[in-house]
């Protein structure tokens, strides 16, 4: 097969393809014995999963803009077009999403129906591919939208104890956020449109460089879709969905949740926030670099109260989500880069401790911490395994934690000081909770069946261990990921600057500064300077400046 | 109104026996233009004679696949009617100028013998399910539509009338047909009751309108608008007025708009389930296009009058409807709450029709004929959400009248619980049609929100637009539930064993029911293929829209 895709390169519709494999597995599943299903949406995701490989290998490190671009009509009377296209931000998205879904199928197992357990997965996949990969703006909206319906399924049909008030809060709380998107979505290319004269268009590229919107209507327009990604990400205080939906969910849900969903919310700041209303973005940042901190402190306060080892998984994805927020917030080249990295990097982490925490449950059919103990003795191997996980989502320097959280506060402690220091309480409180909640579950006598407990199998110990070298990997030598997400960061800000007032026009290249809204920032302009400088050699200089971190 | 019908069916039997060739009519009407009316009410009363004569003829599914062949051949006579008055110019009127033949009726025609056709098929399956069947329901249903094609090809606010009462007297008689339901015959009386109170509301609004403006053709009554010479202004302002306040109230009634929609959850609860299904998608879409073509057609030039009252219409039956459907526990009853957010969604529709008048350049100048009114793409979006709806609801009561248990008395949503188990392919037709009601993307339920979303914000009603979303999703809870219900409960205690074995033992004849299962089938695939698909139809959707147009 791969021979076949090298020789037909250029006419090769490969983002079309990434969606459409999954769909068509899950047409292909509904005609499948039941006993099958588990192969036929494993090799979907597979076959998926390995087309984003090769887009990964494909992808040219240089260039900051779109590729692998392609275009169908769909609705030409409305502008509306099937158009795909990957930059830098969105590839390692894509390729996460490719990892994930193969890992989750071989992880875990349906409780029943598999055939639809199955499907509902495939459809999942088709969403979140679609929505990273879309160029036009309607089309990101549908594939935000419809990865709602089978993941309301997964919850409802799968999940555990209250799953049907957990899916449907989950499926209500996403959609009414997102239904006044959509209003903004249609006033925005009319707008721009009428601004114009031209035709009327949801491209999105097309739609950030000519339009025109401004003042209340920009304002108005993005607050719209800012409290569709508030939810989905979720910021504070918009969270309350989260914890009900990961807890109730089956380990496969809580998996794609947290690593590929969660991620729809930042993904939107960055490409549909930042990219086409960067005044109303810079004019609300301290609201939004507020909620993220109080998301970081928060989301850590309560992790560290939890009872329940998922529930204590899902508050921390709440912290590690405010920290992604504070970078996007943070306006330079560390903040967004590193948030970037960091959403690959919690869905990897937070992905990983969910499949653990599902093999713990399917064990010992409990995930209160006072009922586990000792778990160490009875299985050596998954404690290994936990620690180097738990490690990574602490921020270890060497793991694939730290270089994006690094980057974020570095970007934010220029521009958004003291939100920055806030902030790192959270790192402090995240090393609290995990470690203690290690420390209960994997330490201490073992029990009555906490003595017995199974290990790792070597199916499930394979599944895992993609994520472990990932985890490895992305930590010591994140030089290759940063090299492909900085060109398409660097587009973004020069955009920015470009589409930015006039005060922002005399600005140095690389660094959006925030004039005129507090003290406090033009303060940090001559930090900014200092970590440019710091910036054209960390590429080299990452792994070593982390070493030095950690001494 | 008996002179009317006695002359054309003289004239159909001469156009037949003339083999319907337009050339050789003589009368000096284009008989030919008439085809698609003329198949109906002939087919109505030819069903009626030869199965009262042949008895042989009433017995298995005879009467309900002679209905459906009747709407397809009228359909398909359609496309030969267009091709003809597209040549002569894009628009006809026949019959001393009472009848026009343009794309847009044609259009909501074709929309007409769809939801007839989807109707005579569920009924098939569900007269047969409840040994009730009797050849009155297909007469019935397709006189009812014949009244719909004049409805909406009424250019003569008489004809206009005759249309909605023959339309409307043939559902009251449906609503009752039921033999062993009171509340069938209290559904039929209700509807009937208020029914006639509303006709006689519209009937003294076109009394009113004659006094007004001494015209009661629709061209008539704008040529007066246009220069008010002729009459007293004083008069003509006022009595205008109210003239287009009661037929704006006979028109709300027959599409259940708030405050005139207090019969709907009756009506739709105690109504036989395909009779709802015709009463909710061919009742309301002839009423719908009717009202738009009066009120653009013949009231245009008092937009400024009729548009606010509109708005306030939309507004309250998307608030009232999507909030009173949260409280209930019928299926039918939610279902008929939907149906009145539906009818918000299109009055925001015929609202956005023509705003253009009365903020762009047109303001106060001519608003002569030949002017245009409207905008193209506005009509558009109102003439999709029509098809699109049909092709829902009939689906959706399609599947209701599947599941009807017992007297098609059980559509609590308790009676529903544990469907998905019994009957996995039904319980998936309807948790489709349902999703997309609630405009899921990639189905057609999207893209009909999302037009009539787009024509809002055009027209600057971003708050009705915005509010419009809003009720939307209050309305998806409703959906939900019967979701829930079906997917995520066990079977209800209610349902005992005796029960499943009564329902076993029904000698249902399984090509009735295989038709029923075609309708329903045939709207799911429409609903999914449309929806991913949204520019299938286009070029038809265009022409009619066109026709509104250039009135």
């Amino acid at each position: 097969m791969s021979f076949s895709l090298f020789a037909a390169q250029a006419s090769f519709p490969l983002l079309p393809l990434l969606i459409a494999i999954p769909v068509l597995a899950a047409i292909v599943l509904l005609a499948t014995p039941a006993k099958y299903t588990k192969y036929v949406a494993l090799f979907g995701a597979l076959a998926s999963g390995a087309l984003s490989f090769y887009m990964l290998v494909q992808f040219d490190p240089a260039m900051g803009t779109m590729q692998f671009e392609e275009s169908y009509e769909l609705l030409p009377a409305l502008g509306l077009s099937w158009s795909f296209g990957v930059d830098g931000i969105s590839l390692f998205l894509v390729v996460l999403t490719g990892i994930l879904f193969p890992i989750t199928l071989v992880a875990t197992k349906p409780s029943h129906d598999p055939k639809s357990y199955h499907m509902f997965i495939m459809l999942l996949m088709t969403g979140a591919m679609g929505a990273f990969l879309s160029k036009d703006l309607l089309l990101f909206f549908l594939f935000f939208e419809i990865v709602l319906v089978p993941m309301y399924f997964l919850i409802g049909g799968w999940g555990h104890g209250d799953r049907v008030y957990a899916a449907m809060k989950f499926f209500l709380y996403t959609m009414a956020a997102s239904a006044l998107m959509l209003v903004g979505i249609v006033s925005l290319a009319v707008l721009a449109q009428e601004d114009t004269g031209e035709k009327i268009t949801f491209d999105v590229v097309e739609l950030a460089e000519n339009h025109n919107v401004s003042g209340t209507a920009a304002t108005l327009i993005f607050l719209s879709f800012a409290l569709a990604f508030m939810v989905k990400v979720p910021v504070f205080p918009v969270h309350t969905w989260l914890p009900n939906a990961h807890t109730e969910a089956p380990t496969a849900g809580s998996v794609i949740l947290a690593g590929v969903m969660l991620k729809l919310g930042t993904y939107g700041f960055l490409r549909f926030g930042l990219y086409l209303f960067p005044n109303a973005m810079r004019d609300l940042a301290p609201i939004f670099l507020t909620l993220g901190v109080a998301g970081i402190v928060y989301g850590a306060a309560v992790a560290t109260m939890q009872r329940d080892l998922k529930r204590l998984v899902a508050y921390s994805s709440v912290a590690h989500m405010g920290f992604i927020v504070l970078g996007i917030f943070a306006f330079n080249s560390q903040g967004l880069q590193g948030s970037v990295l960091q959403m690959v990097n919690h869905g990897i982490s937070t992905g990983a401790l969910f499949i653990l925490v599902g093999w713990i449950y399917e064990r010992r059919h409990t995930r209160q911490i006072s009922q586990l103990g000792g778990l160490q003795k009875s299985a050596p191997v998954m404690a290994a395994i936990f620690t180097l996980v738990m490690l990574s989502s602490v921020g270890l320097p060497g793991l694939n934690g730290f270089p994006g959280e690094f980057l974020i506060l570095l970007g934010g402690f220029s521009s958004a000081r003291w939100w920055t220091v806030i902030a790192v309480t959270g790192v402090i409180l995240a090393a609290l909770y995990l470690l203690w909640a290690y420390q209960r579950v994997f330490h201490g006598p073992a029990e009555g069946e906490n003595a017995e407990m199974e290990d790792v199998k070597p199916t499930e110990f394979l599944a895992i261990a993609p994520l472990l070298v990932l985890i490895v990997f992305m930590g010591v030598y994140p030089k290759p990921v940063l090299d492909r997400i900085e060109p398409s960061v660097d587009v973004l800000i020069d955009h920015v600057e470009n589409k930015s007032d006039g005060d922002f026009k005399e600005s140095e290249p690389k660094q959006l500064e925030r004039v005129g809204t507090s003290g406090l920032i033009d303060a940090a302009e001559k930090a900014h300077k200092k970590h440019k400088e710091e910036k054209e050699s960390h590429g080299s200089g990452d792994s070593e400046s982390s070493e030095g971190e950690h001494s | 109104m008996s002179t009317l019908l006695v002359q054309s069916e003289a004239e159909i039997l001469e156009a037949l026996a003339q083999g319907a060739v337009p050339e050789e009519v003589s009368s000096g009407y284009d008989w030919f233009l008439l085809m698609p009316f003329l198949i109906l009410a002939v087919g109505a009363i030819l069903l009626l004679t030869f199965t009262s004569l042949f008895r042989v003829l009433q017995t298995r599914n005879v009467p309900a696949v002679i209905t459906a062949v009747t709407a397809a051949s009228s359909f398909a006579s359609l496309f030969f009617v267009w091709r003809r008055v597209d040549n002569l110019g894009g628009a006809e009127l026949i019959l001393s100028g009472s009848f026009q033949v343009d794309a847009f009726t044609l259009f909501v025609t074709g929309v007409l013998c769809a939801a007839v056709f989807f109707a005579a098929l569920s009924l098939a399956a569900y007269t047969s399910e409840q040994h009730i069947a009797m050849v009155e329901w297909y007469v019935l249903l397709l006189i009812s539509a014949a009244g719909g094609v004049l409805l909406v090809s009424a250019q003569d606010l008489i004809l206009l009338f005759i249309g909605l009462e023959v339309l409307s007297i043939a559902v009251y008689v449906l609503a009752a047909m039921h033999p062993r339901r009171e509340t069938s015959r209290e559904a039929s009386f209700k509807y009937f009751i208020l029914g006639g109170l509303a006709s006689a509301i519209f009937l003294y609004g076109i009394a009113l309108t004659y006094g007004a403006t001494g015209s009661l053709s629709l061209a008539g009554i704008a040529e007066a608008g246009v220069n008010p010479a002729g009459l007293s202004p004083q008069v003509n302002a006022s009595m205008i007025l109210v003239a287009m306040g009661l037929l704006l109230a006979g028109f709300a009634f027959k599409v259940s708009a708030v405050p005139f929609h207090f019969w709907a959850p009756d009506v739709y609860e105690g109504s036989p389930t395909p009779v709802v299904a015709y009463m909710a998608s061919g009742v309301k879409v002839a009423a719908f296009a009717a009202m738009a073509r009066v009120f653009i057609a013949g009231f245009g030039n008092y937009v400024a009058d009729w548009q606010p009252v509109l708005a306030g219409l939309a507004i309250a039956s998307l608030i009232i409807g999507s909030l009173l459907a949260l409280g209930q526990s019928n299926v039918k009853r939610m279902l008929a709450y939907s149906s009145i957010v539906h009818a918000g969604f299109l009055l925001l529709s015929v609202h956005s029709l023509a705003f253009k008048a009365v903020n762009g350049s047109k303001t106060d100048t001519s608003l002569d004929r030949g002017s245009s009114l409207t905008d193209f793409s506005d009509v558009r979006s109102f003439l999709f959400y029509l098809a699109a709806y049909t092709v829902m609801v009939s689906g959706t009561f399609g599947v209701l009248s599947l599941l009807a248990k017992g007297d098609d008395g059980m559509h609590s949503l308790a009676d529903y619980q544990g469907i998905a188990k019994q009957k996995p392919f039904l319980a998936g037709l309807l948790a489709v049609l349902l999703f997309a009601q609630s405009g899921v993307p990639f189905t057609v339920g999207f893209w009909s929100k999302f037009q009539v979303i787009w024509s809002a914000a055009r027209n600057e009603s971003y708050l009705l637009a915005g509010l419009a979303m809003l009720a939307a999703v209050v309305a998806a809870v409703l959906y939900l539930r019967v979701v829930v219900s079906m997917y995520l409960k066990g079977p209800a205690e209610t349902v005992s064993i005796t029960e499943r074995h009564a329902e076993k033992k029904r000698n249902v004849s399984s090509s009735a029911r295989a038709m029923g299962l075609t309708a329903v089938t045939l709207s799911v695939a429409a609903t999914i293929v449309w929806g991913v698909a949204p520019n299938l139809g286009d070029s038809i959707l265009d022409a009619a829209a066109q026709a509104l147009t250039i009135l």
